[in-house]
């Protein structure tokens, strides 16, 4: 796994699908082989390291078209850029179709653009499980990383936790502003981007009502008021600000100090979920729940500077034993 | 004899492949054969705007039609025909300005005037994103070029069909009788509008415009409900004119329609039923008088196995001839006025397309619901249930799922039972296109090139530039270029992703279940790339794989169409994907699933599994294998959960 690790660092193209092959797979054994990756990584990767970008918004918004349009700009920079894109899988099945790519015609043969689709899996319109962890692999490949999620129920919550800056993309006309501020999805982006502005006033219109509904919801940061930009992916208006007010954001996170507590708190997150997720609540119980279980990583990430990744399995190990 | 005899419909055989003037002995052969018009099937990269020596052309030049890189082969493929006395149609779309005025500029070298003219540009784009896959721009610029077309020929070639509003492609996709005719109206309707809202368009031409709107449409198996079909169309059309465009002149209002009956039903097995399912599917669009086709041609009896000889071909022309000349059809007015069957059912039909239509333009129109993929959604749901339909054995299909027991076919055994586009082919005609840039005036070039994007630029007509282009010698990858750097390129929605699952049963439940079984034995769940390799932009098979992996709980990435193998070794890598499973229909699979093979090779990926499906003639299944492809599937093949099954086996064996 170091060998793999450091051939990640080298950012060698073929050691990311192995990496995100490796995260995937549910066996025992791979699942150590996972835990010991993450934790090399997460050592190398304290100081900030790669941009991470969530973008959520409603189906047929232009997300994976904005994500197009934001790589081709990057990309004029020399910036390489990793992207996950996460599909709804079937309830009833399991399968999914993962369609997303013929949108993202910039990331065909180009070595510094990669794409990797992911299928929620048993998450409703979530995240799909090793999302997370997938985020960190291509972190440590890629400059800048883009997750993309359908727009609906627990995903952008997710997202939000695992990126530096959520840009919600929405789309003018589209009536469902109401719907999106009742789920409480306005109160989460740090950034919200209204595609297809060439429509005019219909745009405006959009941006006017964001405005009026982030006015309800409460701020997440102090120090942040999310802005709303106007612009349209297909013909590229807009793109660079969108970079630069991503950044902006970025430097912001870095300049008090928010950016280390986000990252650690994106890793407990990842160690509850996974926890829940292997054993459920009652197994969380037996070393006294959610909340226990959260306290014990801040703690790790604060003090002791031990590996989220190894408390994982110190955790796991002690609910197996009965707690 | 009740009355005069009807003067029979324009008969036709689609073709063209290799060369121009390989085509051209093949058009005045069939013209000798009593042929009366003509109908030119380009290749993929003519149609898509690519040179022959561009990445993407590599394996398509002439192999479903005749390569057309500049006027040379304009001028070649047309020679010794008389223009002035010939109705051609050109299957073209995309790409359809430039080749009308590279047939413009042919004449004009004749000494012919383009009002003396008279065929068909098919020029229906919407379709494309729909069905057929050879689109290049985004909607709106592709709207406008249409658009460019129907005022260019309303104005100077008045006996052109600008625009041939298919239908038949939608038949293909799966379209039941009703989405049919809604969404063909649906796409007039959108040229039509836009046409209206031209600024350099003279309102008063709008009815003429209407008048020279034709259409292409499919003729299925079910051929009572056929008839009742065009009768519908003939009657929906006629209320739109009058309704929505103001046209009262009746000549203008007339539902003029040429037909390609269906090939969607023709079968692999016993492939010599097809010659009667050709013939009784003709009489559906020439039955009814007054709703008879203007223009036929038919398929060959063979084509899903492979590309039709001349021989094949003749068959299909004296099918027609038959039926023209022979028989008493066209010996009387029409046999339907006054039957309540018929008429009920035209009138079910036309309600329930109205209805349907009413639901596009209430979306948006045609163009919205490209975009936003509810057509297309639509016909890969109809496909679905199609399909399903025959796996289950509902829909009877004689030979396929019923009646199977046979003699040998005595038809298709044998070598050059097909015809086999030869492989020198794409390099001579490279060497044509070579020889071609050195010997043009390159200022005369330059100076056009200038011109068609001046033009562009500023929202002209492009057809009197793509003229001048034409003479001046630009070729057919530099026409489009021009264009893809002011508009763009496009990926249409592939429409999958919102397709209804099917109910469970035991054969899917089967396979669920071993897929299950063997994502834990993988760690992960199955993870299947469905590609398109090439220009084939025929993607019905590769989405009902896709449909019906997901159902079976697989995670499938399918990207659409139009990659090159490249790009598809990439995606596999990238994407971690148990197995690769490839569609071609150009008959291009040679090359491009070879080179998919190398390129896994080189990747590192040698052991991830491929299979294949098309219209792959039985040796070059045996040279694909051999090549290492697992699996070669072919449209006999029509139980997919049953081909699903077997990747599964694949997987396993593989990765075991």
């Amino acid at each position: 796994m170091a060998e793999l690790a450091e051939r990640l660092l080298a950012r060698e193209r073929a050691a990311v699908s192995e990496a995100l092959n490796c995260i995937d797979d549910q066996r025992p054994g791979a699942r150590d082989r996972a835990i010991e990756l993450l934790s090399t990584l997460e050592r190398d990767g304290e100081d900030g390291g790669a941009l991470r970008v969530g973008v959520t918004g409603a189906p047929g918004g232009g997300k994976s078209t904005l994500i197009d349009a934001c790589v081709r700009a990057l990309r004029a920079e020399q910036a390489t850029v990793g992207i996950i894109a996460v599909d709804p899988s079937s309830p009833r099945t399991g399968g999914a179709l993962l369609g997303d790519r013929f949108r993202m015609r910039s990331s065909a043969r180009d070595p510094g653009v990669f794409v990797r689709s992911m299928a929620a899996r048993d998450r409703l319109g979530g995240l799909a499980d090793a999302s997370h962890a997938s985020v960190e692999v291509l972190a440590s490949a890629f400059d800048v990383v883009f997750v993309e999620t359908v727009g609906i129920g627990q995903s952008e919550a997710d997202v939000a936790r695992q990126v530096d800056t959520t840009v919600f993309v929405a789309q003018p006309g589209a009536g469902d502003m109401l719907q999106f501020m009742k789920a409480g999805v306005l109160e989460l982006p740090d950034l919200l981007f209204v595609n297809k502005a060439d429509t005019g006033p219909a745009a405006e219109r959009t941006a006017n009502e964001l405005r009026a509904g982030l006015g309800l919801g409460e701020r997440k940061s102090a120090d942040w008021e999310p802005p709303i930009l106007l612009g349209s992916a297909r013909d590229g208006t807009g793109i660079g600000e969108l970079l630069d007010t991503i950044r902006a954001h970025r430097r912001l996170l870095e300049k008090t100090e928010q950016l280390v507590p986000l990252r650690r708190r994106a890793r407990a997150n990842f160690v509850e979920e996974t926890l829940l997720r292997r054993y459920g609540t009652w197994g969380a119980e037996r070393i006294g729940g959610r909340d226990a279980i959260g306290a014990r990583v801040v703690a790790a990430c604060d003090e002791s500077r031990e590996s989220v990744f190894e408390l994982l399995n110190v955790l796991a190990d002690e609910i197996e034993r009965g707690g | 004899m009740t009355t005069q005899r009807d003067r029979p419909w324009m008969i036709r055989t689609y073709s063209g492949h290799s060369s121009a003037s390989a085509s051209n002995a093949l058009y005045r052969s069939n013209l000798d054969k009593g042929q009366t018009g003509l109908s030119v099937a380009f290749d993929l990269p003519t149609q898509t705007g690519y040179d022959a020596d561009h990445p993407l052309a590599r394996g398509e030049v002439g192999k479903v039609g005749v390569p057309i890189g500049s006027i040379d082969d304009m001028q070649t493929l047309l020679a010794g025909i008389p223009l002035e006395r010939m109705n051609t149609s050109m299957t073209i779309n995309a790409t359809a300005p430039w080749l009308l005025a590279l047939y413009v500029a042919t004449a004009e070298r004749q000494g012919i005037a383009p009002d003396q003219l008279a065929g068909t540009t098919q020029n229906d784009i919407i379709k494309e994103y729909l069905s057929r896959g050879t689109y290049i721009f985004p909607p709106e610029a592709s709207m406008r070029l249409t658009t460019d077309v129907v005022s260019y020929t309303v104005a100077e070639i008045p006996k052109w069909n600008p625009v041939n509003i298919c239908s038949y492609h939608l038949q293909e996709a799966g379209a039941t009788p009703v989405q049919e005719i809604a969404y063909s109206m649906a796409n007039a309707i959108a040229v039509l509008d836009s046409l209206r809202e031209r600024t350099d368009f003279a309102a008063d031409a709008l009815p003429r415009a209407f008048g020279r709107i034709s259409f292409f449409v499919n003729a299925g198996i079910r051929f009572v409900e056929e008839v009742c079909k065009v009768r519908a169309m003939t009657a929906m059309w006629q209320e739109i004119g009058r309704t929505r465009y103001g046209v009262d002149d009746p000549k203008l209002l007339r539902f003029r329609y040429g037909v390609q009956v269906n090939s969607l039903g023709l079968t692999e097995a016993q492939p010599e039923n097809n010659v009667v399912r050709i013939a009784l599917e003709a009489l559906g669009v020439t039955l009814s008088k007054n709703a008879r086709a203007r223009s036929i041609q038919l398929p060959a009896w063979n084509e899903a196995l492979g590309l039709p000889r001349p021989w094949d071909q003749q068959w299909s022309l004296r099918t027609q001839q038959i039926l023209a000349h022979e028989t008493d059809l066209l010996e009387y007015e029409d046999l339907f006025d006054g039957s309540h069957v018929v008429e009920e059912r035209t009138a079910a039909l036309r309600d329930a397309a109205q209805t349907e239509l009413d639901r596009v333009l209430q979306i948006g129109g045609a163009v919205a619901a490209v975009d936003n993929a509810y057509m297309k959604q639509r016909l890969v749901e109809s496909h679905t249930a199609r399909v399903r339909a025959i796996e289950s054995g509902e829909q009877i299909v004689v030979g396929v799922n019923q009646f199977r027991e046979t003699e040998t076919s005595l038809l298709t055994t044998g070598d050059g039972s097909i015809l086999e586009v030869d492989e020198s082919a794409e390099r001579e005609q490279i060497a044509r296109l070579e020889a071609h840039r050195r010997a043009r005036n390159a200022h005369d070039v330059e100076a056009a090139l200038q011109q068609l994007k001046d033009v562009i630029a500023q929202g002209g007509n492009v057809l009197p530039p793509s003229i001048r282009a034409a003479h001046a010698g630009l070729t057919t990858g530099e026409w489009a270029n021009a264009l893809r750097a002011v508009f763009g390129e496009y990926r249409a929605p592939t429409g999958v992703g919102g397709a209804a699952s099917s109910a469970p049963n035991e054969a899917t439940d089967d396979v669920r279940q071993r897929v299950h079984a063997l994502a834990e034995q993988l760690g992960r769940p199955l993870k299947m790339l469905v590609g398109k390799p090439g220009l084939d932009g025929h993607s019905n098979g590769a989405e009902q794989i896709a449909v019906k992996a997901r159902d079976v709980g697989i995670e499938v990435v399918y990207d659409g169409i139009r990659l090159t193998p490249g790009e598809i070794v990439q995606s596999a890598a990238d994407e971690g994907v148990h197995v690769i499973g490839l569609s071609i229909l150009s008959g291009s699979h040679g090359v491009l699933v070879v080179d998919v093979i190398d390129g896994l090779r080189e990747a590192g990926l040698a052991d991830l599994p491929v299979v294949v499906g098309g219209i792959i003639p039985d040796a070059d299944a045996r040279a694909l294998e051999a090549a290492g492809v697992r699996r070669v599937y072919t449209p006999k093949d029509f139980d997919l959960t049953a081909i699903l099954g077997e990747v599964v086996d694949v997987v396993s064996t593989a990765h075991g």
